[in-house]
């Protein structure tokens, strides 16, 4: 199935379907040459290349629908367009980039890997994250990172109301203003080993700004346990 | 789940194709709503004191040509009618108020859909596609339509529980959520003299807008009340007989994604029904935000209005 590394397939979608090109995407063996791969006419389809566990370069033209590049392993992605929701959710390892802007639950759950976003992101981005780097060029929504456990998200512009609610150890960081903060998430110090490894994401992500112009947001760690002075309202 | 898809025409040429462009719209919500569908046409506009009445019936026996007499000898006025599937458009020369009490006492078998003189509504329980043909949706001609694909989560599968939702001259709503406030709010309005159709919690979001746009609201004002006045999930498309209308809740669960050109202004739940429309591919298209009024009015003036979504958030 796999084409020669120098070729790019072409998954024209008013050809085929979107269960034909996954399946395409599926068969590459996970330890097999890198392979290039264009999608036509996305169109706003959900499920584009889901479940992605091969290297292999993926570029897709136009608006994708629900859950673009989720569960993604080893790929890399680049979108042309806007994505609904659900980009990249549970992203697993590789990258994803996308040039327009997300709807809401970008990078959900995801494990692993890096998602860059060019645009702004909606509510709920990298909501209950587990170790993914998001990559944030504009804004983000409400709710961004709420319950989020490891991992790290970077907005260059503002983010929304409730940042962080309910955080655990993810790390934030955000250029602009922060709306306001969800339960247990504040400021913390940005310290230089942060300013170094966030230096090394931006440009890993392309984007041309000083870590310095950011400030860092963690969790407070006070909803970690039970508190026995609470036992009464219950 | 539920879709919702709108299309205002700004450019008037557009106007003989508004059903072929706007039927596909619909048609592609179907997996989000597969039990009911419903659309409203703004088309043919009546002259100011003439009114377009649709009516729906599910006897098929039930004689239209009879009820059109009827209503000349009630009103003394000639009465066009047409019949298309369970609906009949009638229009004749009369007062709303005087048209609605005659309905709301005559013991007939048929419903009032839509009074107006720029609205019709049709809508019917079915997969859209069935809805869409029954009532020659692709041939409609108009400025604007509004229309809403279910997939019942509240209340009954029936035609008076379809969308759209109309309950005073040339306002439409459709829904894409739940409301949680819905039955008290209903008893207010109730005290207010509003009459309901049906247990739905979205006609009572329609009924509110009607009541506040009668009192002197304009429609961006009527749907700011609307955050503070209506609990719940939602996501609102609003037709009137000059404007068009997109309000999410302040959490903002329920999807919807707007496109704009020179040429027109679409709203739909997925980005997938505006992926056929003419100049999409070099459209602005976004995702509005929470609790932020969108309006056009008069032929594409737009104004969209923010407020301060972190206060409405908190409340």
């Amino acid at each position: 199935m796999s084409a020669p590394a120098s070729e790019t397939r072409i998954m024209d979608l008013r050809q085929i379907s979107v269960r034909e090109l996954n399946q395409a995407l599926h068969d590459l063996p996970e330890a097999g040459a890198s392979t290039r791969w264009q999608v036509r006419n996305a169109a706003g389809e959900h499920a584009l290349a889901v479940g992605i566990n091969a290297p292999c370069a993926v570029e897709i033209n136009g608006h994708v629908g629900y859950y673009c590049a989720g569960m993604n392993k080893y790929a890399e992605l680049t979108i042309h367009g806007n994505a609904g929701t659900g980009l990249a959710e549970n992203m697993m390892s590789g990258r994803v980039t996308l040039k327009g802007n997300a709807s809401q639950s970008a990078g959900a759950t995801g494990r692993g890997g890096l998602l860059v976003i060019e645009g702004d992101a909606a509510a709920r981005c990298g909501i209950s994250m587990k170790g993914i780097d998001i990559v944030v060029r504009g804004s983000v929504g409400h709710l961004s990172a709420f319950m989020a456990q490891k991992g790290r998200l970077v907005v260059c512009g503002d983010a929304g109301p409730a940042l962080g609610d309910s955080l655990y150890e993810a790390q934030l960081f955000v250029r602009g203003q922060a709306a306001d903060l969800g339960a247990d998430c504040m400021e913390k110090e940005m310290r230089t080993e942060h300013l170094e490894a966030l230096g090394v994401l931006l440009d890993q992500a392309g984007i041309n700004l000083p870590a310095r112009a950011f400030r860092r947001y963690g969790s407070a760690r006070s909803l970690y346990h039970f508190n026995i002075d609470y036992a009464d309202t219950y | 789940m539920c879709g919702i898809v709108g299309l205002y025409l700004k450019n008037p040429a557009l106007n003989d194709s508004l059903g072929a462009l706007f039927s596909p719209m619909l048609l592609e919500m179907t997996q989000r709503g597969p039990d009911s569908s419903g659309f409203a046409l703004y088309r043919d506009q009546q002259p100011p004191g003439r009114l377009k009445l649709v009516l729906q019936c599910a006897e098929p026996e039930f004689s239209w040509s009879e009820l059109a007499a009827e209503l000349t000898r009630m009103f003394a006025v000639d009465v066009d009618f047409s019949a298309v599937h369970t609906h009949c458009l009638l229009s004749l020369t009369a007062e709303e108020t005087a048209v609605r009490r005659y309905f709301s006492r005559a013991e007939l078998p048929c419903a009032v859909v839509s009074i107006g003189r720029h609205i019709e509504i049709y809508k019917e329980v079915g997969l859209p596609e069935e809805v869409a043909g029954f009532f020659r949706l692709r041939e409609a001609r108009g400025s604007h339509a509004v229309g809403h694909t279910r997939m019942a989560t509240e209340s009954a599968v029936t035609t008076a529980g379809s969308h759209p939702f109309s309950t005073g001259s040339d306002l439409c709503l459709v829904h894409n959520g739940s409301l949680s406030n819905h039955n008290r709010l209903r008893r207010k309005l109730e005290k207010a003299g509003a009459v309901f159709r049906t247990d739905n919690d979205s006609e009572v979001a329609a009924q509110y807008l009607d009541i506040q746009m009668r009192q002197g609201a304009s429609l961006e004002q009527a749907l700011y009340s609307a955050l503070d006045d209506l609990d719940g999930f939602f996501t609102f498309t609003v037709g009137t007989s000059d404007g068009f209308a997109v309000l999410r809740d302040p959490i903002a669960c329920k999807p919807a994604v707007m496109a704009e050109t020179p040429d027109w202004v679409a709203m739909a739940s997925e980005y997938r029904a505006l992926a056929g429309l003419p100049g999409v591919e070099t459209a602005r298209v976004w995702e509005p935000e929470p609790a932020t009024v969108y309006v056009w009015e008069q032929g594409g003036r737009a104004h969209t209005a923010c407020r301060n979504t972190q206060e409405a958030a908190r409340k």
